[in-house]
């Protein structure tokens, strides 16, 4: 890969980039939604990267002479607890900040994860066609046959409840939107000349998925894996919220609002805050991803 | 067409024996032992706990239990549940009229009001009500519907008092089940204010289940019809004078409309997940609600036949969303898996 | 099924009721659906509520709302001098339910009685496993295969109950919800049509409520026995709405869709106390929660650590948070209802700086520890998770370093009786018949080491103060075994005795005559609504 006759193309490849990143750039600024949504979700990554700096307090630290405290604005607040505090006198704006953490934490394992072996086995499948495609989109109809949720569900029951068990779950549950995806495209960028022409030439068979068929069909791949990262937010936060997902103290949103439910009619900001705090970054992540499909696939451009 | 048919037919028996594989073995690697937890605090002598294995064939090699869970297929016997001792099958339509009705409800109400919603927008592209129209799609796409639940509920039920608060009707009717549609069995019943009842508490669940669906279609159907109204016969169309309403209704509609029959049909396995949620909140009594609770409870052959059964459905549905899309748009027949 | 009529009730508003002297119906907001109708196959609660204490008698009770026992379907009993026979004389003039599934035609008789025990102790009876999964779970439980041995009937009003050996409660177990009598005529008939399942579906007893119909997880009906040997109960139609979410059961009481919730969430207390529509009944519950360390396992084998510990326990910061003030803060192992209850015992004073020094002093530094949190919910511990992190926050104040751990529910009972277990449990135990002995034997008993023992603590002056206790029959003398026995309970501190729950049920104002059953029970049976 070092040899020296490449030295040369790989700058001028890596201007052809520069190009095509400013056109991208100049096509997701168009729009103004993926702009604020990329504001937002810019706001809620410094919040969890710098969250020791910002909230107030320590997540789990708990205040004994302030249990349920209301927030600010309403009579009985108190201005060191803006948000409020929870069942156990835990600040609730400092939980909502550590809980940004838990969210970006499980988006980003979960699309890394599901990406990386839809990738590969996608890649196999389609290249390599015959029985072991047969077996592998099977397997990945088995895995569709399931509604999400539950399927998610049932895994996390059998590894245990927790944060990292509950993030598998969701990895493996998003898997063949991956693997279909990717096989699609190769399938269809299999019989293109290019890609023949480089086979005829002798390159090897690995080399040809990854280095030369891959590159090629990353823009569906890239949308689809913003999309699965705001559900892998929103399934991880509902398998909290069922006592499956993240467990208490961690300051996850859904875990939280699940804690909070039985406050439901005495203590309403435990229940809303967590829930507002879902909604935004999710929308945010949503709004980044219409602007995102909408500069990498012109076709689709909307207004 | 026939062909076709067979062939997709053909996929599905694979697929469903890999399913039967799936449930029988999710359930065998839960941890922890039914046994152990119906006996609660007050524990199991080792012979009791022995016997009760032996009883509920626990202790057999898992092939012979595979075997004869198939076997039990074959002849339409799912198992018994171990917690009621019925039969999983009887319990699953016991309570699967709710959920049906439940998720009927919430695509009727997302694919009319969505639809509607998507051609305006995309008629008047670009208007106040376009902009409005996508951006509570897309709230509504990125929303918590389990929160979203909890919030109707706080505000309908507690602060207005406008709807009941759970269950599918108000306890003051009784009736026999016919049809175990709650809709249609009030109206049968001929009782006054029944079906007014069964409505009131149908609405709630409806649209925090149809919240999801209602925002894919509406943005599945602007784009659907954004394209066909580009497209080179609807612009000779207008040319030629036609009215718009004609181009839109019969032209564009019926050509758009076929993306979305898919897109609404592939929401049936989310409204199944959302039912868990929706039913849990509500109290709503269907499958989605007991198969969490059958996973608590580690009732084997509960989660097991439920699981295997809600798959079939989902199956199902997507085959005929296949055929139909296939029915509806001949040029359009799928290559592979 | 067949078509009812519509069931006026109180729902309707009170403009109607005020009019007509219509039928009264009462809903309960139950927590849970009934695993089934035959009592003998189950041991939840929520199964006896719909079955046994509506539909059906024994042969004795207990009286509403306290632990004595009276006669019901016998109307007297008598024992051999040798203490194996139990002979019971029945009441004349039982009926069984009407139903539009059964018509008896004949009165309540000595083959009931037959019938009940049997199908549950001779495993040849065609009714020993009459649907799939059959087991007899409390009978079973209760050592009744090799107590009973057999159950005969002398004459059509006369039964005898033949036992292997003496065993004094005897008694009291036949007023067990698992002795529940059916009809054998219902059975007879049921196995004729081939639908024996039917026998746990559609329930026909002599009790108050006769059984209409269930939708299931939905709704259960019941319609005053018109016939009952006791006189017809005051509501005619009881209807169970079944809600198992806390705070939907709230709104539904809150909204007259259900007259009784019983069990409020801690956190709506103060509201159903506001609320002039409601009332609030309560009651100490006989039950106990704590954290039981290893002390097995160093360094809690040492008697200061575990005492230190429980010195840094915040015990009304406890109650505060987890049982929203809905208990009392526990010092001794057995609840204070119970008789034979140590006032004089002085609890562990919270005291973190006290507890700090002890640890010190026994050389302990630096502790890293688990405790181990139960993820279900229980009478004795309304959110363990919660009481965890609070514990888990004093220790820290104390410089123990605490990790909070949990398993599945079966899991967890399973290892938490383990030896070697590593860390403290937090669990808890209801009481079935009000003897200190089903506390202090079961739970702290060497006998019971690796068992329900979760803090494998064998101290013999203990042991045999509650092995004497148990054997001689003088109240008084009992009594004062026991109080010494929670004396040396204190002393060594094998648990943190956290709290004991008070019950709470939340009902409308105008709910008459409801009492609160010690054993958790619901029943119906007495009450009226104005």
């Amino acid at each position: 890969m070092s040899d020296i006759t490449s030295a040369e193309p790989i700058d001028s490849r890596d201007a052809g980039r520069l190009a095509l990143l400013a056109e991208f750039w100049r096509y997701f600024s168009e729009n103004r939604g993926a702009v604020i949504g990329l504001c937002f979700f810019s706001l809620i990554v410094l919040l969890a990267v710098f969250a020791d700096l910002i909230a107030p307090y320590g997540p789990t630290e708990q205040f004994r002479d302030a249990f349920l405290a209301p927030p600010v604005w309403q009579e009985g607040g108190d201005w060191r607890f803006i948000l409020g505090t929870d069942a156990v006198g835990r600040d609730m704006l400092s939980r909502l900040i550590y809980g940004s953490r838990f969210s970006l934490f499980v988006g980003v394992i979960v699309v890394s994860l599901s990406l990386f072996v839809g990738i590969i086995i996608g890649m196999i499948a389609g290249y390599a066609g015959g029985w072991l495609d047969t077996a592998v989109m099977r397997v990945m109809d088995i895995i569709l046959a399931f509604p999400s949720l539950l399927l998610a569900l049932a895994l996390v029951a059998i590894l245990g409840p927790s944060l990292i068990n509950a993030m598998i779950a969701i990895a493996i549950v998003q898997q063949p939107h991956y693997v279909r995806l990717t096989r699609a495209a190769v399938m269809g960028e299999k019989s293109k000349d290019y890609v023949t022409a480089a086979r005829v030439a002798g390159v090897r068979p690995l080399r040809l998925m990854f280095i030369t068929i891959l590159p090629n069909c990353l823009s569906p791949l890239i949308v689809q894996a913003a999309l699965s990262f705001s559900t892998a937010i929103l399934d991880a936060a509902a398998l909290g919220f069922l006592g499956m997902g993240a467990q208490p103290p961690t300051p996850e949103w859904g875990t939280m609002l699940a804690e909070a439910r039985e406050f439901i009619l005495r203590a309403w900001w435990v229940v809303t805050f967590p829930g507002v705090a879902i909604l935004l970054t999710v929308l945010a992540i949503n709004l980044m991803g219409d602007g995102l499909r909408d500069a990498l696939d012109p076709k689709l451009r909307r207004s | 067409m026939f062909f076709y048919l067979l062939r997709r037919l053909g996929l599905l028996i694979p697929t469903f024996f890999g399913v039967t594989i799936a449930a029988f073995s999710f359930i065998r690697l839960l941890p922890g032992d039914p046994v152990l937890l119906m006996a609660g605090e007050r524990g199991l002598t080792p012979e009791r706990h022995a016997a009760l294995m032996r009883q509920f064939g626990f202790d057999r090699p898992l092939w012979q239990q595979f075997l004869d869970y198939v076997g039990g297929i074959l002849q339409g016997d799912l198992g018994n549940s171990l917690v009621t001792k019925n039969p999983v099958l009887q319990e699953f339509f016991a309570l699967f009229p709710a959920t049906l009705e439940l998720s009927l409800a919430a695509i009727v109400f997302a694919s009319v009001l969505g639809v509607t919603a998507g051609v305006i927008a995309a008629v008047r592209r670009g208007s106040w009500f376009d902009q409005t129209v996508m951006g509570t799609a897309l709230v509504g796409y990125s929303m918590p519907i389990f929160w979203w639940g909890l919030l109707l509920i706080i505000l309908f039920s507690g602060i207005l008092g406008w709807t009941p608060v759970s269950g599918r009707m108000s306890l003051m009717y009784f009736f026999p089940e016919v049809t175990g549609f709650m809709l249609i069995d009030s109206l049968l019943s001929g009782q006054d204010g029944a079906f007014i009842s069964a409505l009131s508490h149908l609405i709630l669940p409806t649209i925090v289940l149809g919240t999801i669906p209602l925002a894919v279609v509406a943005r599945q159907t602007r784009s659907a019809m954004l394209e066909v109204l580009g497209e080179d016969y609807v612009r000779t169309a207008r040319a030629k004078g036609l009215a718009p309403a004609r181009i839109i209704g019969i032209h564009a509609l019926r050509n758009a409309l076929v993306p979305v029959i898919t897109t609404i049909g592939l929401q049936v396995g989310v409204l199944l997940g959302g039912a868990i949620l929706t039913e849990t909140i509500f109290s709503w009594p269907g499958i989605g609600k007991w198969m969490v609770d059958s996973i608590f409870r580690r009732d084997y052959p509960a989660v097991q036949g439920g699981l295997l059964l809600i798959a079939a459905i989902v199956m199902t549905v997507n085959l005929l969303v296949d055929l139909l899309y296939g029915l509806v748009n001949p040029k359009i027949r799928h290559t592979g898996g | 099924m067949k078509t009812k009529a519509l069931i006026l009730s109180a729902l309707m508003g009170t403009a109607l009721m005020a009019g007509a002297a219509q039928s009264k119906t009462f809903v309960y907001c139950s927590e849970g659906s009934p695993e089934g109708f035959d009592p003998a196959l189950y041991t939840a609660g929520t199964t006896f509520d719909a079955s046994s204490r509506q539909v059906y008698n024994r042969l004795v009770e207990f009286k509403r709302g306290t632990t004595t026992i009276a006669p019901a379907l016998a109307e007297s009993w008598s024992v051999s001098d040798d203490g194996l026979e139990y002979t019971f004389k029945l009441r004349k003039g039982v009926k069984f339910h009407s139903t539009d599934f059964f018509t008896p035609t004949r009165d309540f008789n000595a083959d009931d009685v037959v019938f009940s025990f049997k199908r549950q102790l001779d495993k040849n009876h065609p009714w020993h496993e009459y649907t799939a999964g059959t087991s007899w779970e409390y009978f079973n439980g209760m050592s009744m295969p090799s107590l009973l041995k057999d159950v005969v009937k002398v004459d059509d009003y006369t039964v005898k109950f033949i036992l292997t050996r003496p065993e004094a409660p005897m008694i009291a177990n036949l007023a067990m919800d698992f002795a529940s009598i059916l009809s054998k005529e219902y059975a007879d008939k049921l196995a004729a049509a081939g639908k024996k399942e039917d026998l746990n579906q559609k329930p026909v007893g002599t009790g108050p409520f006769k059984f209409v119909a269930y939708q299931k997880d939905a709704v259960i009906r019941y319609k005053a026995n018109e016939n009952y040997w006791k006189g017809k109960a005051a509501i005619d139609d009881l209807i169970f709405a079944i809600t198992p979410d806390a705070s939907v059961r709230h709104q539904r009481l809150k909204a007259n869709e259900c007259q009784l919730n019983p069990y409020p969430n801690p956190a709506d207390l103060e509201a159903i106390r506001k609320d002039p529509d409601l009332k609030l009944m309560e009651q100490e519950g006989l039950n106990v929660g704590y954290l039981a360390y290893n002390t097995l396992m160093p360094p809690f084998d040492n008697v200061k650590v575990r005492k230190a510990l429980n010195m840094a326990i915040n015990k009304q910061a406890i109650l505060d948070a987890v049982f929203q003030g809905a208990g009392k803060i526990a010092k001794n192992p057995i609840p204070p209802t119970i008789w034979s209850y140590n006032d004089e015992i002085k609890d562990d004073p919270y005291d973190p700086v006290a507890a700090r020094k002890m640890l010190e002093e026994a050389g302990v530094k630096g502790l890293k520890m688990k405790i181990w949190a139960m993820p279900v919910q229980r009478p004795y511990n309304p959110n363990a998770r919660r009481m965890a992190e609070l514990i888990q926050a004093d220790f820290k104040k104390v410089g123990v370093d605490a990790e909070i751990v949990s398993y599945e529910w079966g899991e967890y009972l399973k290892r938490s009786k383990a030896k070697d277990r590593d860390g403290a449990v937090l669990l808890g135990w209801t009481g079935d018949n009000g003897d200190p002995d089903n506390f202090l034997a079961v739970l702290l008993g060497c006998d019971a080491v690796g068992g329900s023992n979760r803090a494998q603590w064998c101290n013999k002056e203990f042991d045999d103060l509650i092995k004497k206790a148990k054997v001689i029959s003088d109240m008084g003398e009992r009594t004062k075994l026991y109080k010494q026995a929670q004396v040396v309970f204190k002393r060594e501190a094998p648990w943190a005795t956290i709290a004991h729950s008070v019950v709470f049920k939340a009902m409308r104002k105008n709910v008459k005559n409801f009492k609160i059953d010690p054993f958790g029970g619901h029943v119906f049976y007495g009450v009226d609504i104005e």
